[in-house]
């Protein structure tokens, strides 16, 4: 199987984040990380290949610093890379990222594409339907087991609540997958080694610009939020802290 | 006042849409709101009324009319129920190809009587369902999505819609740039079903008829079911001590459990901690776990994603503990202790101990 899994760098969880001068934006100087479900999204496509054959691609968008990710997914096994650079590409809607991640794989013939469900910085949870919906693919969101068959393949579905539900499906087809679908690998020193000599293809935003076009969604402003609670912290060292914690828990909470 | 005097509530005779598609076009204005409900299985989702309760509060701010529209092969006993909030029209979207659900079919169906209706705005709950078909249906349709929305705001005429992002560290104000129609849906809890209004009398409802033709759904699914019984059933717990991240690393879970020990609580986690399998699945709290209420939820190295807030925020009283003192689970507790939780715990449970003993 030939899989193309889509990745996305985002700022490191416990990253203190500001508010960059058109305060429509964060600071970029920041550090970054894998966006973690597309970390699960990669690792299945690792999986599905030992299983079956076949080739990993990984695509991502963004400047040269979101290289990093295709980097360390060589480093894991993919096969080789796609980088749409450009500092432009983080500022794009989840319609356009689509696009663009359309044009730019035109001429490939992927069976599966894998997204992360969501994102870490924009968490529209969008991108990967949209791009079933352009290639004119099938797809399948929140995805926790997938397991080939003789007409395409079989999909286990998260609902909410702890249900779940199996699907068939077609290929070639597009999966969002959900965190916690198998064990991350680390990379190995020899695939480290290995990424070097990975090929990894650059796609200007010149080559991509005809297929997007302007946001249809507009950030007005970001700002931190405005605390709807009234918030009490509790201060000391450990020991005052747990005593005066416990003290409100007999007296204003009354729970002890 | 909210919406128009119901005088001014255009009605549309009942029968096919295809037939009437025409009449429709020149009928319907783009002043209108429609909030799609959802259904599974013949019940209505309850997180619908928080839907019709947030299409409710648009029109009373905008002046637009209020319509709802529920998709599936037998729908109209339901969108009877849905009829009597106070909402101007309940149309029952309805093909024997719409059950089951799948969003082939959901896309294709809310299509059609969208292209037909054409509507300003498109209210649906942030479910699991919405999102695997709303992003689809818009882009088939050239439009976009602001999903995940926890509030809007009316400012000059404009309409913008407040979303979280960075995990919640930060809100957005976020305002279409497209033509109508405008797709929002909005988190779990962003407004209140009970405050859904009832109507004077019930709205009426216009039974719509789709073709889904062959071979436009491809998925095929299979009956829905849970896997093994849940075990533990968190939302009758009192007290809840709740690990995330912070926690590092998996023995370190034996200090989280001794304190629900001495407090006499359920011990819970978020996603990452039952992905790693430090804890059970059955002990997550959150979007994909369990909701719950308790008296005291104790959260500790717990960051607060959005994800694991809209399982938790309706405790009583929350009480966090976190070295990060920007971490968005503040923004919702009562209490914020800023610090290492492995220097406050074993402090924390002797003093519990000694309480309880005191006692």
């Amino acid at each position: 199987m030939k899989i193309l899994v889509c990745m996305k760098q985002v700022p490191q969880k416990d990253a203190p984040l500001k508010l960059n001068e058109t305060a429509a934006w964060i600071r970029e100087d920041v550090s970054y990380e894998v966006n973690e479900p597309d970390a699960f999204a990669l690792e299945e496509s690792l999986r599905q290949k030992e299983k079956h054959g076949g080739e990993v691609v990984v695509i991502t968008s963004g400047p040269a610093r979101s290289q990093q990710v295709l980097r360390e997914a060589l480093a894991k096994g993919a096969d080789r890379a796609i980088h749409l650079e450009d500092n432009a590409f983080v500022a794009l809607d989840a319609f356009n990222t689509a696009k663009a991640f359309a044009a730019a794989i035109k001429d490939e013939k992927f069976d599966l594409i894998f997204t992360g469900l969501q994102s870490d910085d924009y968490g529209y949870a969008q991108t990967g339907v949209i791009l079933a919906e352009l290639l004119g693919w099938p797809h399948a969101t929140i995805i926790m087991q997938i397991e080939k068959t003789d007409a395409g393949i079989k999909v286990k579905r998260e609902l909410e609540a702890g249900f779940f539900q199996f699907v068939d499906m077609p290929l070639p087809a597009v999966l969002t997958i959900q965190s916690g679908i198998n064990k991350l690998r680390y990379a190995t020193l020899i695939g480290i080694k290995q990424a070097k000599n990975k090929p990894i293809r650059k796609v200007t935003l010149a080559e991509v610009q005809s297929a997007i076009g302007g946001n249809l969604q507009k950030i007005e402003r970001l700002y931190v939020p405005q605390k709807t609670k009234k918030t009490e912290h509790i201060e000391g060292t450990p020991s005052e802290i747990a005593k005066k914690l416990v003290d409100k828990l007999r007296n204003e909470i009354r729970v002890l | 006042m909210w919406g128009r005097p119901p005088s001014a509530v255009r009605r549309a005779k009942p029968g096919n849409v295809l037939a009437r598609s025409k009449q429709l076009e020149a009928d319907f204005m783009s002043d209108t709101i429609l909030v799609v409900v959802e259904q599974r299985e013949g019940k209505l989702n309850r997180v619908s009324w928080e839907t019709i309760t947030a299409g409710q509060t648009i029109a009373a701010a905008t002046g637009w009319t209020l319509e709802a529209a529920i998709v599936g092969a037998s729908v109209s006993a339901l969108a009877a129920e849905v009829a009597a909030k106070k909402v101007a029209k309940v149309y029952a979207i309805e093909s024997p190809r719409l059950e089951p659900y799948t969003p082939d079919a959901f896309a294709a169906a809310l299509k059609q009587f969208l292209t037909t209706k054409r509507p300003q705005l498109v209210l649906m709950p942030h479910t699991y369902q919405v999102r695997d078909f709303v992003p689809k249906l818009a882009t088939a349709m050239g439009r976009t999505v602001i999903s995940d929305c926890i509030g809007f705001k009316h400012e000059h005429g404009k309409l913008v819609f407040t979303r979280q992002m960075f995990q919640g560290k930060f809100a957005a104000d976020v305002s279409f740039a497209s033509d109508a129609p405008w797709f929002v849906t909005f988190q779990n809890g962003a407004f209140r079903g009970d405050k859904a209004e009832a109507g004077v009398n019930a709205a009426p409802v216009e039974t719509v008829s789709i073709e889904i033709a062959d071979g436009v759904i491809r998925n095929k699914p299979q009956e829905v079911f849970k896997e093994a019984k849940q075990a533990v059933d968190l939302t009758q717990a009192e007290i809840i001590v709740s690990v995330g991240r912070g926690i590092k690393e998996q023995k370190n879970i034996e200090m989280a459990k001794q304190l629900a020990e001495v407090l006499g609580a359920e011990l819970a986690a978020s996603r990452p901690i039952c992905d790693s399998g430090w804890l059970p699945m059955d002990r997550q709290i959150g979007s994909s776990g369990q909701t719950v209420a308790p008296k005291l939820y104790l959260a500790l190295g717990i960051s607060g994603a959005i994800q694991h807030i809209v399982g938790m925020k309706g405790s009583r009283t929350i009480v966090a503990v976190n070295k990060d003192s920007e971490a968005p689970i503040f923004e919702i507790a009562d209490y914020a202790i800023v610090g290492n939780l492995f220097d406050i715990v074993p402090p924390l449970i002797e003093e519990v101990k000694r309480a309880k003993a005191g006692n």
